[in-house]
């Protein structure tokens, strides 16, 4: 007991407990509680095994795994600035750019989505839920990098109310948190979220951009029969797009640091691959040469938002199946309509969000679909003895 | 049965025929995009419902049980397709938004299932009330969804521009979803969690 916040905690706990002074703020007490430390409460009765990685300890593996995109991120929108307005800018210069222009979209999404969440546990008498952690930091890295801050809160606000609270809070979500506040801006203000301008800051007003720069994202130009970057670039992630979305190689750390510590399954992240390559050379092999659907399947996985997707909203363990069988299929499901949605949707060229979001409705049916016929051979193995 | 004001009030809040006994959704989903045609349709389907009970309360007694939906339809039909003539003479525009669903008046449950559970069985004078009070019930959830839907979805009221055109340039922007029909779905979403927040208090 000699770490002073542990310290600080024993002593003004009998305030916030039954009878305390503060005892309304209960739940707001606990979350800080437990962020601070491992809870000291342990299980009653006959003994279990239990592992001290809970929740918390989780989410905050999955924002470590966020990380390396997180800088790749700051440094590629510093970076992208410089080369649209033809400024000769520094490693460091850019980095501080993107960091400064990032900033105020994590503080918006936190104050929003964490407010919202510490309101309703105090209201409901719950413990405060930790899931947002995670997915304060993902939506800020979906969204381009110039939305107006009120749009975001909106959709952040949106997204906890009605694609978390109303269910009952953490792990009884549908879908996915952050798609769904990105599904919000897409939806109700598409202008924001879509075009040339907005995946570079200071495009939108640009006064003084170099003659004839184009901030369309590679997926953009690809699909408009142009001559998109080159894999490396696109593998890298030195392009146009959203925060977190351009490095695959940055996502790729990620996924390793996910898989690592068990957090995330792998058998979705690869179904996710074999679907999109499986749709992709199909459609490589039927497409009228010149048309989108030869564009080569391979560069599918590392432009727009797929490998992001992939990696850190696909496998949510929440809104993705639960079976393992059902996971190989609900990966290979998103992979698939991703890109059927990349080449068939002209309206809509960023397949992955929708993908995600329709799998995440279908996952419980998947689910179900496997647990059945498990359930019914097992139940016939013991009739016939 | 006595004229009962319950007849009247009911059905308006607490067993308002959207939020509680969740019929009629899918018209309340389709003409709500603008405060207009949703008055409109808020008008309309209250004098069917009114007049349709209360003409099949006035027969009840001669309707043989076995064809009574069938003698029910006939008797909506008629003043559906009376409304709809009317909506074409005198308010042209508005029944070409409302386009179909003013002919789907009449497969609104609202309507069938007032008849079936109130006017079969009632006198007619009640009969009356109880189907222009359910018509009301459905008219006002219809007429908040609607103004709510077009005061952020485009910025109007009945076509007036309310929101300042300073708030446009000040970057504000219509909010896209609120023209699409999810929109309206969560919206009564909305009203049936508050309206079960209340009961639940009025219960204990």
């Amino acid at each position: 007991m000699e770490n002073p916040i542990l310290k600080l905690i024993d002593k003004i706990k009998p305030t916030f407990s039954k009878g305390g002074k503060l005892s309304w703020l209960h739940s707001t007490f606990e979350a800080f509680e437990t962020f601070a430390a491992v809870p000291s409460t342990t299980t009653k009765g006959r003994t279990q095994i239990k592992d001290c990685v809970d929740l918390k300890r989780v989410m905050i593996a999955v924002v470590v795994a966020l990380i390396p995109p997180f800088l790749f991120g700051m440094w590629n929108t510093g970076d992208q600035h410089a080369t649209a307005f033809g400024l000769e800018w520094g490693f460091w210069l850019k980095v501080w750019f993107g960091f400064y222009k990032v900033l105020p979209l994590f503080l918006v999404s936190y104050i929003v989505g964490l407010g919202i969440e510490f309101a309703v546990a105090q209201v409901r008498g719950h413990e405060v839920n930790e899931g947002y952690l995670v997915s304060g930091f993902i939506i800020p890295m979906i969204m381009p990098i110039d939305i107006p801050l009120w749009i975001l809160a909106l959709s952040v606000a949106f997204a906890v109310i009605f694609g978390k609270e109303i269910f009952g809070g953490t792990g009884m979500n549908i879908w996915n948190p952050a798609l769904l506040a990105r599904a919000f801006v897409f939806f109700a203000y598409p202008s924001v979220i879509s075009g040339d301008t907005i995946w570079i800051e200071g495009l939108t007003n640009a006064t003084s951009a170099i003659d004839g720069f184009s901030g369309a994202t590679p997926l953009a130009i690809a699909a408009e029969g142009g001559e998109a970057p080159s894999l490396l670039q696109m593998f890298i992630g030195n392009i146009p797009g959203s925060f977190g979305e351009t490095s695959t190689i940055a996502i790729l750390l990620g996924a390793a640091i996910l898989i690592f510590t068990g957090v995330a399954s792998w058998k979705i992240m690869l179904s996710t691959v074999i679907g999109a390559l499986a749709v992709g050379f199909l459609a490589n092999a039927l497409a009228p040469a010149g048309s989108f659907s030869a564009y080569p399947a391979i560069n599918h996985l590392v432009m727009g938002g797929f490998a992001f997707g992939a990696v850190y909203m696909a496998t949510d363990p929440v809104s993705s199946a639960q079976t393992e069988v059902g996971k190989w299929i609900y990966g290979f499901s998103i992979g698939a309509l991703c890109i059927i949605l990349r080449l068939f949707n002209p309206g809509y060229r960023e397949g992955m969000m929708l993908a995600i979001l329709l799998m995440n409705t279908m996952a419980p049916i998947i689910d179900y679909c496997v647990i059945r016929p498990n359930i019914r051979r097992r139940e016939k193995r013991a009739a016939t003895k | 049965m006595a004229m009962d004001k319950k007849i009247f009030t009911t059905p308006i809040l607490k067993s308002n025929p959207i939020t509680v006994l969740v019929l009629g959704i899918c018209s309340s989903l389709a003409v709500t995009v603008k405060l207009e045609p949703a008055l409109v349709m808020a008008v309309s389907v209250t004098i069917v419902t009114g007049l349709s009970s209360f003409l099949i309360s006035l027969i009840r007694k001669t309707i043989p049980n076995r064809i009574r939906i069938i003698v029910q339809l006939v008797v909506v039909a008629m003043f559906v397709i009376l409304i709809q003539q009317i909506l074409k003479a005198y308010a042209y525009d508005v029944s070409k938004q409302l386009s179909v669903y003013v002919g789907l008046i009449i497969t609104n449950c609202i309507i069938m299932g007032r008849i079936e559970a109130f006017g079969l069985n009632e006198k007619p004078l009640p009969s009356l009330v109880d189907g222009l009070a359910n018509g009301l019930g459905y008219g006002l959830i219809l007429v908040i969804v609607a103004f709510i839907r077009e005061l952020f979805g485009s910025g109007t009221l009945l076509g007036i521009q309310v929101i300042p055109q300073s708030f446009y340039e000040a970057g504000y922007m219509n909010n896209g979803l609120f023209i699409m029909p999810p929109m309206a779905l969560i919206l009564i979403g909305c009203f049936i969690w508050i309206q079960r927040i209340f009961q639940k208090e009025e219960s204990k």
